[in-house]
């Protein structure tokens, strides 16, 4: 600190640096408060959250779960419709995109830029615009009221294609498929045993943005699934809502909200350096 | 294009067409042949009265008349751009200010990876239960009153979704959370694509971080901000799933909450085609004029 000018400077640096430290702690708590409510209610008795608020949680979460179970709504079926419906929507989705994204990364067919232009142009059509064709199409091919008609429309996903075809833009170069050629092995045998593992990287970002869209997408599951067996579980928490929730057990509304979203918040923890690095280049949503 | 590599690969050309066959096949029946159904339908009367079918029979632009002279879908089209440019507004300011800490070398914020990994958490919340979530806690008898009482901030219950610009304030503020961080780090990957050496010109001339900010960051970063603001516009429209939940799908108090996808879906359970076809149409040109600028600026880059 010889240099009196250095120090004016590393002094307002230090300063930015103390309101950008104190901004961020004040928006993290934004972020987090409302599942650290959820959290403590999940765990409190309906009699205790009639009583009012206090931050420290209480001993009822197994209470209030068992309560849930044994309740109108249809939650372990929910459960197990979500997880097969996101998981297979994200198995198919980042499979055939890939699978896309490489037709058109390896082969120079007549019409590849035509192609590719197609895909990026219908990229941002909403799915509600289409819903309702949509809704008389399953009707017509009895996929009505069946996981299906949420899960098979994954094979087309433009913006997991978009994603992958630029992931392979920079990190597949093609001799890579001639080798493979060369060593004798079929075309769909290359992209299986060869490609597949060296796109790794790309598919498990997108295969988890995949399932968390699936996981969490409410509009057109609710209009596609009718019977309590098939509903997903952001059907049962709408459900939940147009009860008339003042009879409710306010515990088991709570510990149904944190377990529809607490898999998906331990989901992105385990896994969030890849997912935060992944958004940049999928960022195509709202 | 690398022309020793065309004439190796022309026998393999076939391939790409195959690999090619399940996202076409998928996308013309899942969502081409439905699209074009969709525009069939928004120019037939086609609903039920009561036990009655009604159509469906050719109208014409009937629908299109009938949604466009009456005042609903204006209101509703009013609403979602209010609940949009309130939650964008913030989101966009406070984006804008968390990148450029994010983004400046001479800064080096220690844990900056955590405040990332918290500020995108909210997006990948399911909305539906995200909003049943608000909708509990902001309740009268909720934590938030309890806790606004207790700390001596308002005396009685404030009925926060009785009120037109609590309940739209609330959505707006449900939708910055959830997408200031997506906005953010989009911002960020923008701000750190600048060359640096254009930050190292302006220090060495003695600018300071809020003249390199107006001056060299944002004329730079116009082009992003263009594509986040038009992208979020999408998105905006789309507006569904917090409004639903949380009003409980009547889009109260008053209708002031109801959005154009909320109007949508209300005719999509009813099963009015006509006029359900005909929203969908208005809201298909609305989204691809849109998507058409987002699309012209990227082939631009």
């Amino acid at each position: 600190m010889d240099n009196y000018k250095i120090t004016k400077k590393e002094m307002s640096l230090s300063w930015r640096r103390r309101i950008a430290h104190l901004t961020l702690i004040v928006i993290s708590f934004f972020c987090l408060i409302w599942f650290f409510i959820l959290f403590v209610n999940a765990t409190r008795s309906n009699g205790e959250l009639t009583r009012g608020f206090t931050p420290i949680p209480s001993s009822h979460m197994m209470e209030n779960w068992i309560h849930l179970i044994h309740g109108d709504l249809p939650v372990l079926n929910g459960l197990l419709n979500s997880v097969i419906t996101a998981s297979a929507s994200a198995a198919l989705t980042v499979y055939f995109s890939t699978l896309t994204a490489y037709a058109i990364h390896a082969y120079n067919f007549k019409g590849r830029q035509a192609m590719f232009t197609f895909i990026l142009g219908i990229m941002m059509i909403p799915t509600q615009v289409t819903a309702l064709g949509f809704l008389q199409l399953i009707n017509k091919i009895g996929l009505d009221d069946n996981l299906l008609a949420l899960i098979l429309p994954g094979i087309a996903a433009p913006v997991t294609f978009f994603y992958i075809k630029q992931y392979m833009d920079s990190n597949l170069p093609l001799e890579i498929v001639e080798a493979a050629r060369i060593d004798g092995s079929g075309e769909f045998s290359t992209f299986n045993r060869i490609i597949l593992p060296i796109m790794k990287p790309a598919i498990a970002v997108q295969a988890i943005f995949t399932f968390v869209g699936s996981w969490n997408n409410y509009f057109i599951p609710a209009l596609v699934l009718h019977s309590d067996k098939k509903k997903t579980l952001p059907i049962l928490i709408a459900q939940l809502r147009s009860a008339d929730f003042l009879k409710f057990d306010m515990g088991q509304v709570y510990i149904m909200i944190a377990f529809s979203i607490f898999p998906v918040i331990i989901i992105y923890l385990l896994l969030s350096k890849s997912i935060v690095g992944g958004v940049t280049a999928g960022g195509v949503k709202g | 294009m690398n022309k020793g590599r065309n004439s190796k690969a022309v026998s393999y050309n076939k391939w790409g067409y195959i690999f090619l066959i399940p996202f076409i096949l998928t996308y013309c029946v899942f969502s081409l042949i439905p699209l074009i159904n969709t525009i069939y339908n928004s120019f037939f009367e086609c609903y039920r009265a009561g036990l009655t079918q009604i159509g469906p029979n050719f109208v014409g632009l009937a629908n299109f008349k009938e949604i466009f002279l009456t005042p609903d879908i204006w209101i509703y089209l009013k609403n979602t751009m209010i609940m949009w440019v309130l939650g964008f507004i913030p989101q966009i300011a406070i984006s804008l200010l968390l990148a450029s800490w994010f983004a400046d070398n001479r800064l080096r914020l220690k844990g900056s990876t955590v405040y990332k990994t918290i500020i995108y958490l909210p997006n990948l919340i399911m909305a539906s239960a995200f909003a049943m979530l608000f909708f509990t806690l902001f309740s009268d008898g909720g934590p938030i009153n309890d806790i606004l009482i207790k700390i001596g901030i308002i005396a009685k219950p404030y009925r926060f979704l009785s009120h037109v610009w609590s309940s739209r304030l609330l959505i707006a503020a449900m939708n910055t959370l959830m997408w200031f961080g997506n906005t953010t780090i989009l911002l960020m990957a923008g701000m750190m694509g600048i060359d640096g050496s254009i930050f190292e010109a302006a220090e060495v001339d003695g600018a300071t971080p809020n003249e390199v900010f107006y001056k060299i960051t944002l004329p730079l970063l116009k082009p992003i901000l263009i594509y986040v603001a038009i992208t979020s516009l999408i998105g905006g429209l789309q507006m569904f799933d917090v409004p639903q939940v949380l009003t409980g799908a009547t889009g109260d108090p008053a209708r002031s909450t109801l959005t154009l996808i909320m109007y949508l879906n209300k005719h999509l359970y009813s099963k009015n085609l006509g006029i359900g076809g005909a929203i969908s149409v208005f809201m298909f040109i609305i989204t691809g004029i849109l998507s058409l600028i987002v699309f012209k600026m990227s082939a631009d880059d």
